[in-house]
């Protein structure tokens, strides 16, 4: 069954695709920047000041998808004893975090002329700053530990007690009175959004998806690279 | 028409500085992660070429180490 994940396989195709994704990132970020910035609609209520919208909501996405990602890697690393289900979560983290801040920024700029505030203490914007805050965790712990044992545990116990707040963030504009807007998109029933605001956000997650699985195979080679350097070491 | 695209109703500070800010992070994070593999391809090149003949022979029979090599011009 994991014969797939051996490090070799794995290298022979995350070594070549870089460059194509680059390539097919930038055709689908320019399609979606034009379809968000001069295509789509304004807002009947928010005018123009819906646009944040489409690089907000797809950050917001990615790096809830990519925390959860990390969780259900580290955690089968360590049932299956796979030290490459560690080495995809390491190299995972980076955009995911990065994805989060985007989010959080975005979302105070797209708060100032619609709730007059650039921050509230509110339950969806204070669960996102904690995620954030189990990101940089997740990233540090990889930092100060060299023993490979001991940060395999720690990273996943902060991955065990971050996916936590996942549903937190999902539930949060239900289960309590936010400022924070219900969701407009769901899978399971019918969704709120117009598609000529839907079809932009969708260009636009398939563009910032891209981008997250160009900065994972960059890492992922990196990550795969140094283990080498230090194989050499030992020749 | 570019004047209602430019001006966004009063809101263009707010979506072009959105907007700016995401692809400045995208451009920062791509060309950190791009700088990292660089260092770490360079420094595996240079360590592979201070190696001896038998030594060079036996890391080279390592598939990945293959690709790494093959791949040092291309990236």
């Amino acid at each position: 069954m994991f014969k797939f994940f051996q490090p070799n396989k794995i290298f022979q195709i995350t070594s070549k695709a870089p460059k194509y994704i680059l390539f097919l990132f930038i055709v689908v970020l320019s399609i979606g920047l034009t379809e968000a910035l001069i295509l789509s609609p304004e807002d009947y209520k928010q005018s123009d000041a819906v646009r944040i919208m489409y690089v907000h909501v797809p950050s917001a996405w990615i790096s809830l998808g990519v925390f959860s990602a990390i969780t259900f890697l580290s955690i089968s690393g360590f049932i299956f004893k796979n030290k490459i289900f560690f080495l995809i979560s390491k190299s995972l983290a980076p955009s995911g975090f990065v994805f989060n801040i985007i989010a959080l920024v975005t979302g105070s700029i797209w708060g100032r002329p619609t709730w007059g505030t650039w921050w509230a203490w509110d339950a969806r914007i204070t669960s996102m700053l904690i995620l954030a805050l189990f990101y940089a965790m997740y990233l540090i712990s990889w930092r100060i530990y060299e023993n490979e044992e001991k940060v395999f545990k720690i990273s996943t116990i902060v991955t065990i007690f971050g996916i936590i707040n996942v549903p937190i963030i999902k539930y949060s504009v239900d289960w309590w009175n936010t400022l924070h807007q219900p969701a407009s998109i769901n899978i399971l029933s019918k969704s709120s959004i117009h598609s000529s605001m839907l079809f932009p956000l969708l260009i636009m997650t398939a563009a910032f998806t891209l981008f997250s699985l160009l900065i994972f195979l960059m890492k992922y080679n990196t990550e795969m690279i140094k283990i080498k350097n230090k194989g050499l070491d030992r020749l | 028409m570019i004047n209602e695209l430019l001006f966004m109703n009063g809101y263009e500070i707010y979506v072009l500085s959105a907007f700016s800010f995401t692809l400045l992070s995208f451009t920062v994070l791509y060309l950190v992660t791009k700088i990292q593999f660089v260092k770490e391809k360079n420094k595996f090149v240079a360590k592979f070429g201070s190696l001896n003949t038998e030594k060079a022979n036996s890391a080279k029979s390592q598939r990945i180490n293959k690709e790494i090599l093959a791949n040092t011009t291309s990236n």
